[in-house]
């Protein structure tokens, strides 16, 4: 009961009032193409008519929520999974090479936050480079990172992983710089009266401690992903994933389907954040965390 | 100067000088000590005084600026590569992620102790602190006085014979601390280890030592030492004795005239 009052109903209530104001944008942003139908085919409707009518657009400026949802089950559900109109299909491409690059990033990012907590010139040199990795625009990189890679023969998934690779290492990198650094004082200087190696302080203490802030990042990191691999498929001329879905929706105004695939992507993303999130619980549950 | 073969610690003309942002402070100065084998040292004075500051030089993790100090005969550093002393922190300082064994096997892991061995010397320790069927507990599952008696068992599980306590009961409340204190003077009766122990509470330093060491502050330097004619059997209802009231008094007094140039 509590849970239905403190997080079902203000959620709900949230998303009502955004399906609403949903429903009078798509009736305003509809309109005007509407009149001009209704104009040339000499007819002219009621209110309540010309409402349903500009609802109801085969390829709508702003498609309502109902057209957008039967679209999305239609092409999720009820669509063979290895059909090309699967939303299902194109999701796991893009889910494919989100995983990679996730993997490949989460690798990354810790082999530098090892490195930066470790060596001082690291920390000096590298953190700045870094943050300035991360003011590049993504949209600018990722054709030349795939045209680079195509060159030299390199195609398909690992081009794509790779620009999921460079957005999702940053979160994870400045997350376990700062993980591998929180151990309190006092614990190190326990260490030090052990008279403990570095190896053994690291094992034993530094990444112990930075677990929690790992699965913080790694939450960050995996939506970045996401979107790093949908980033990926629009230069590319990709035929498959997510990115494609939504490039070739824009060239033919198929902007249901574009909606459509919008909605897949964040439900790909919901499941990767929930996912990492309860891969973090389960960890430091195991590892002693007190239950919230 | 030749140290005799029974001395755990021997400190002469000892001085810290911290290099701040506000220039120079000076934590501890000219400091004359030597602390025997099986002793209970405690250091008592007010805050600023340098007595964490000393414990915190025998255990190497503050380098001295001046005089020599020598522990077990060695510098502190080779001592503690030795791992001559365990190191009981004013907070438990436990592994959150670590049962209550597993902490205390910490040390036994890092020093490479087998596994066997491990389990052997888990068992003493948890039994000499009474902790014996908290073992699978996390930290967050016990009392702070519980935690802290984990600690003690951490710090005597590889069996150094010096134990350096910096004011371990300091945070929990008067009747835990009385118990631990008993439980503590038990403790020492058994193992023969020499303890030197921080405190800012006269009951407690007269409670448990045979030697008080009460320091005064700005520069940290030793101010008075009373050796303790209380028996090695002390109740706690030692404490409102004739005798122990004296001593007391004697503490109060040293903090007092240390104190006065302040004022």
């Amino acid at each position: 009961m509590d849970r239905a009052r403190d997080s079902i109903l203000p959620v709900s209530a949230i998303l009502a009032g955004v399906v609403a104001v949903w429903y009078v944008g798509a009736v305003l942003f509809n309109a005007p193409f509407q009149r001009d139908l209704d104009r040339r085919a000499g007819e002219s409707p009621g209110i309540a008519e010309f409402v349903g009518r500009t609802l109801s657009q085969p390829k709508p400026t702003l498609p309502a929520p109902h057209q957008v949802a039967s679209n999305f089950f239609e092409n999720t559900f009820l669509r063979p999974v290895t059909s090309n109109r699967s939303l299902v299909y194109h999701s796991w491409v893009t889910l494919a090479s989100t995983l990679l690059g996730f993997a490949f990033g989460t690798a990354l990012g810790v082999a530098i936050a090892v490195g930066i907590v470790h060596l001082t010139t690291l920390d000096r040199s590298l953190m700045p480079w870094i943050i300035a990795s991360q003011t590049i625009p993504i949209l600018a990189i990722a054709p030349m990172v795939i045209v680079v890679f195509a060159s030299i023969g390199i195609t398909g998934i690992i081009p794509k992983a790779l620009i999921s690779t460079y957005l999702s290492f940053f979160p994870v990198a400045v997350g376990m710089v700062k993980g591998l650094r929180s151990p309190e004082l006092t614990h190190l200087d326990l260490m030090h009266t052990y008279n403990a190696s570095r190896p053994q302080t690291f094992w034993k203490l530094r990444v112990p401690a930075s677990v929690p802030f790992l699965f913080a990042s790694m939450k960050v990191a995996i939506a970045a992903s996401l979107v790093g691999a949908i980033v990926g498929e629009l230069p590319t001329g990709a035929v498959a994933g997510i990115g494609a879905k939504l490039l070739s929706g824009s060239y033919y105004s198929q902007t249901i389907d574009m909606w459509a695939a919008l909605v897949a992507g964040s439900v790909v993303a919901a499941l990767l954040v929930t996912l990492v999130g309860a891969a973090g619980r389960l960890v430091e549950r195991s590892m002693g965390a007190r239950p919230a | 100067m030749k140290i005799k073969e029974t001395s755990v610690v021997s400190a002469s003309g000892l001085g810290l000088t911290f290099e701040t942002g506000d220039g120079p402070v000076r934590a501890l100065s000219d400091v004359d000590l030597t602390i025997g084998k099986g002793e209970f040292v405690s250091f008592i004075g007010p805050s600023g005084c340098g007595k964490t500051t000393f414990l915190r030089v025998i255990a190497d993790l503050e380098k001295p600026t001046e005089g020599t100090i020598l522990v077990n005969g060695m510098t502190p550093e080779q001592a503690r590569e030795r791992r001559a002393y365990g190191y009981v922190f004013q907070a438990a300082a436990l592994f959150p992620w670590r049962t209550i064994d597993r902490n205390v096997a910490l040390p036994l892991e890092i020093m490479g102790v087998g596994r066997d061995e491990q389990q052997a010397r888990i068992r003493r320790t948890m039994d000499l602190v009474n902790l014996t069927s908290f073992g699978n507990k996390y930290p967050w599952q016990l009392s702070g006085g519980m935690q802290q008696r984990a600690s003690i068992a951490r710090a005597l599980a590889f069996d150094a014979d010096l134990l350096l306590m910096d004011e371990p009961f300091g945070a929990l409340d008067e009747i835990v601390r009385d118990h631990l204190n008993e439980q503590l003077l038990e403790l020492w009766a058994r193992t023969e280890k020499t303890i030197c122990f921080v405190t800012h509470s006269i009951p407690e330093a007269v409670y448990l030592s045979t030697r008080i060491i009460v320091m005064s502050p700005r520069p940290g330097r030793v101010s008075d030492v009373i050796h303790s004619t209380l028996p090695s059997e002390r109740p706690l209802d030692i404490r409102e004795t004739p005798e122990f009231l004296a001593i007391a008094a004697r503490v109060r007094d040293g903090l007092r005239a240390g104190h006065s140039y302040e004022d």
